[in-house]
C-alpha cells in the first residue's frame, strides 16, 4: 500500500511539490501547525525496499497496538481468516496464528509470547507495537531494526544516509548529500531551519549534533520522533534551502537577513523590501503598522555594506584586453574594497567571491535581504580615464500601489541617499587626483535595490589597460572609495 | 465564295481579340506598379526633396559626452516615418568612418513605432546590439542618444522602449537595461549630465 494521505488519517501535511528552489520563509505559525498536528496522534513509520508508509497506533490497556494486516499489506500478498477466537494470517509463505486474549503466538513451527495479549476487534488482529520487530522478522525472514522511541521501523537494508558539510563561499552554504532522493517539509524560525522527513528512511548520523567551522551556520542536529526524522540547521542568519542532484542534495544557504522575517521596514513612503528570490513576484506587501525608523532597521543589520563584483561565471562582461575579462577585474577590485571597508570597521558582504554565475535578480534579492546601508556595484572599463560613479536612472512606470512597491522602482526613495554617497566618494577620489564623474545610469540592479546604491565603473587612470590589474591602483581606488563610504556613514544611517 | 456576313464577323472577332490583348497588356503593367509600391523592401529613404532642421544628440566617446548637433535632413510627412528617418540619420553618423561613437557594421534601426499615448518603440536589429561595445558609459551614450534625439524632434513622446529584432532583450551589451521603459523626462536630465565631461 503506497504512502497516502489516507494513511496519514487525512491530517494536514505540508507539501512543497515540484519546485526545486524553496525559499523557506514560512512563518512560525505554519510550522507550529505542521508539527503540532503530528504530535497529536501516535504514528508508526515503516521503511522497506518495497514501500515506506505510516500507520496510526491505538492504545489498549496502556500499550500501543497496531493492526497487523495494515502492517503486512504493503509488503506483499497477505491473507487472513478468523476461526472463532483464532486469527490466522498468511504472508510470504509464512503462516502465523494468534489467539484473541492470549499472548502465545505461533509463526511457522515456532511459538513465542507477546509482551501483551493479542486483540481481535471487528475481525482486525492487533498486536502490541513492541512485538512487531519479532513478528515481522519471522514472517518476512528479513532483519528488522526498530527505533522504539521514535516509532520508526526499518526492514531489510532500507535506509537513507546523509553527510553534511559547510562550503565556504562568499555566502556560506551547508551542503547535505543523501543516498536517495528526499522530499522533506521545510520550515523556518529565527535562527533555525527545520527539514522534516516523514516518509524517508533517514538514518541517524554518527553523532546527533554536527558542528561546522562556520560562524554563519555553526551546527545542525538530527532527531527522531513520532515516526519522523528531522534535521535542524542552526544559523546566525535566516536561511533558505535549495534542492539539486535529483533531490539528493539540499543546500542550505544563509542570507544575512531575509525580508520576511524582519519586522523592520523603511519609513513610511519608502519602498518595501523587494522579492526575496529570483524570479519571484516583484511586489511584496508590507504589513501595516510595522513601520519603524531607519535606525531600528540598521540596529538589526548584519552588514553595513554589500559589495557586488559584476558579471562572473559564463558572463564575462566587457573584454578589456585580449586575455582580460571585466569579471576578473571587478572581482579583484571588489575584494580590495571589502578589505578596505572592513579595516575601517564597516561590516561588508561580498556577493560574489569567486567565478560564479549570479543573475541580476539574485544580486538584488540577496542585497535587499541583507538590508545593508549601502550597495556598491563594481564594474570596469577600458575607456577612461578614472572612475565613473553611477546612481540609478529610475525607469518609467513602476508605480507603487499602497504597500506594494514596484520592483523596477524600488530605488526611488533612496536616490537622494545614493547621490549623497556618490558625491562623498567622488570628493575622496578627487582628493587623490583621480578623475571622476557622477552620472545616472539605466543599470540593474541599482533600480531594484531597497537601499542606497551606487555603481563604480573603474577605468585605467591613463588609458593603460594593465593598470586595472595593478595592485597599487586597485588599493588606491579601494581605499579611497572606502574612505568616501566612511564619510557618508552618518548620511546613510539616517536612512532614505 | 466567302459571304459578306462571314467576312464581317471575322473582322469583328479580330478587333475584339486585339482590344483584349491590349487590355491585358495594360493591366499587367498596372499590377506590376502596385506590387512594387507594396513591397517594403523597395522603400528607400528620401535622398532629395525639402529638408528640415533637426537636433541630433550625438555621442562622443573620447570625452564621454552627448552633444546636441543641428542638422538638416530630408524628412517625410508621416510622424512614424519621420521618427525612423531621424534615427537613421543619427546612425549614419555613427556608421561613418570618422564616427565619434562607432557602431558595428550592419547596425540598423528596423522600425520605430509610435503608440499613443506617448510611447515610442525603437526596434534595432541584432547586429546593432551584438556588435555594440560593452560598458556602462558607452552603452548609456547610445541609449541616451537614441531616446533624446527621438523625443527632442517628435513631440508628445514620454516613454521609449527599445527592442532588438522585435524582441525584448535584457541589456544592450551587458550593462544598459533594455527591459525597462525609458522615461523621457529622466533621460532629459541624463542628457544634461552627459553634456559635460565632469
Amino acid at each position: 500500500m503506497p504512502w497516502s494521505s489516507d494513511r496519514l488519517g487525512g491530517r494536514p501535511r505540508e507539501s512543497f511539490g515540484l519546485p526545486l528552489v524553496l525559499v523557506a520563509v514560512v512563518v512560525l505559525s505554519s510550522r507550529l501547525l505542521l508539527f503540532s498536528t503530528s504530535s497529536d496522534e501516535k504514528r508508526l513509520s515503516i521503511y522497506s525496499t518495497v514501500a515506506n508508509y505510516s500507520l496510526p497506533l491505538s492504545e489498549r490497556n496502556g500499550q500501543d497496538y497496531v493492526v497487523l494486516l495494515e502492517v503486512l499489506d504493503p509488503l506483499g500478498t497477505v491473507t487472513a481468516k478468523t476461526e472463532g477466537n483464532r486469527w490466522k494470517v498468511r504472508s510470504n509463505d509464512s503462516e502465523a496464528e494468534f489467539i484473541a486474549g492470549k499472548k502465545r503466538v505461533h509463526i511457522g513451527r515456532k511459538g513465542f509470547d507477546l509482551p501483551a495479549n493479542f486483540l481481535l476487534e471487528n475481525g482486525h488482529g492487533m498486536v502490541p507495537l513492541s512485538s512487531l520487530p519479532q513478528i515481522l522478522s519471522r514472517i518476512l525472514g528479513s532483519p528488522v531494526t526498530f527505533h522504539e522511541n521514535s516509532r520508526r521501523l526499518f526492514i531489510g537494508n532500507a535506509g537513507v544516509h546523509f553527510t553534511a558539510q559547510v562550503r565556504k563561499l562568499s555566502n556560506p552554504a551547508l551542503v547535505i548529500n543523501f543516498t536517495a532522493p528526499v522530499n522533506p517539509s521545510i520550515a523556518t524560525e529565527p535562527g533555525k531551519l527545520h527539514m522534516h522527513f516523514s516518509h524517508e528512511a533517514l538514518l541517524p548520523p554518527a553523532s546527533p549534533v554536527l558542528t561546522f567551522d562556520s560562524k554563519t551556520i555553526p551546527s545542525a542536529s538530527y532527531e527522531e520522533s513520532n515516526g519522523a526524522a528531522e534535521i535542524t540547521v542552526t544559523g546566525n542568519a535566516p536561511m533558505f534551502a535549495t534542492f539539486s542532484d535529483d533531490r539528493k542534495t539540499i543546500t542550505v544557504t544563509a542570507a544575512p537577513q531575509t525580508a520576511a522575517q524582519t519586522q523592520s521596514v523603511p519609513a513610511a513612503g519608502a519602498p518595501a523590501t523587494a522579492a526575496a528570490s529570483s524570479g519571484a513576484a516583484p511586489l511584496r506587501p508590507v504589513p501595516s503598522g510595522t513601520v519603524s525608523s531607519a535606525a531600528t532597521a540598521f540596529g538589526q543589520r548584519q552588514y553595513f555594506a554589500v559589495v557586488d563584483a559584476s558579471h562572473g561565471g559564463d558572463e564575462r562582461g566587457a573584454a578589456l584586453g585580449d586575455q582580460l575579462a571585466e569579471k576578473d577585474v571587478t572581482l579583484a577590485f571588489a575584494r580590495q574594497i571589502r578589505q578596505q571597508l572592513e579595516s575601517r570597521g564597516i561590516t561588508t558582504l561580498l556577493l560574489r567571491d569567486g567565478d560564479i554565475n549570479l543573475s541580476i535578480d539574485q544580486r538584488a534579492s540577496q542585497t535587499n535581504s541583507a538590508h545593508p546601508a549601502i550597495y556598491l556595484g563594481v564594474h570596469a572599463a577600458s575607456q577612461g580615464p578614472g572612475i565613473r560613479i553611477y546612481t540609478a536612472l529610475i525607469p518609467a512606470g513602476g508605480e507603487s500601489h499602497g504597500p506594494f512597491i514596484a520592483w523596477d522602482a524600488a530605488q526611488a526613495a533612496f536616490v537622494s541617499a545614493s547621490q549623497a554617497t556618490a558625491a562623498s566618494v567622488a570628493v575622496e577620489l578627487r582628493n587623490k587626483q583621480i578623475s571622476v564623474r557622477t552620472l545616472a545610469a539605466p543599470l540593474r540592479p541599482l533600480n531594484n535595490l531597497n537601499t542606497a546604491a551606487i555603481a563604480l565603473e573603474i577605468a585605467p587612470p591613463g588609458g593603460k589597460i594593465s593598470d586595472l590589474t595593478s595592485p597599487d591602483y586597485q588599493q588606491l581606488v579601494a581605499s579611497t572609495v572606502a574612505a568616501g563610504i566612511v564619510n557618508a556613514r552618518a548620511r546613510l544611517e539616517a536612512g532614505p | 465564295m466567302i459571304s459578306r456576313h462571314l467576312l464581317f464577323g471575322a473582322l469583328v472577332m479580330l478587333a475584339i481579340s486585339l482590344g483584349m490583348g491590349f487590355y491585358v497588356w495594360h493591366m499587367r503593367g498596372v499590377s506590376g506598379t502596385e506590387f512594387g509600391e507594396a513591397n517594403p523592401q523597395s522603400v528607400a529613404p528620401p535622398v532629395s526633396g525639402p529638408t528640415e532642421q533637426v537636433v541630433l544628440y550625438v555621442a562622443y566617446d573620447d570625452a564621454g559626452v552627448l552633444r546636441p548637433q543641428a542638422s538638416r535632413i530630408p524628412l517625410p510627412e508621416g510622424r512614424q516615418q519621420r521618427a525612423e528617418e531621424l534615427l537613421r540619420a543619427l546612425l549614419g553618423l555613427y556608421l561613418d568612418k570618422s564616427s565619434p561613437h562607432p557602431l558595428g557594421t550592419g547596425s540598423e534601426v528596423r522600425n520605430v513605432y509610435l503608440v499613443d499615448p506617448g510611447l515610442a518603440v525603437i526596434d534595432i536589429n541584432s547586429a546593432f546590439a551584438n556588435s555594440h561595445r560593452s560598458g556602462i558609459l558607452v552603452e548609456e551614450l547610445t541609449v541616451a542618444s537614441l531616446v533624446q534625439t527621438l523625443s527632442a524632434n517628435i513631440p508628445g513622446i514620454t516613454r521609449v522602449k527599445i527592442l532588438v529584432d522585435g524582441k525584448e532583450r535584457d541589456t544592450l551589451a551587458g550593462h544598459a537595461d533594455l527591459t525597462r521603459f525609458y522615461d523621457v523626462a529622466a533621460v532629459n536630465q541624463l542628457a544634461a549630465q552627459l553634456q559635460t565631461a565632469q
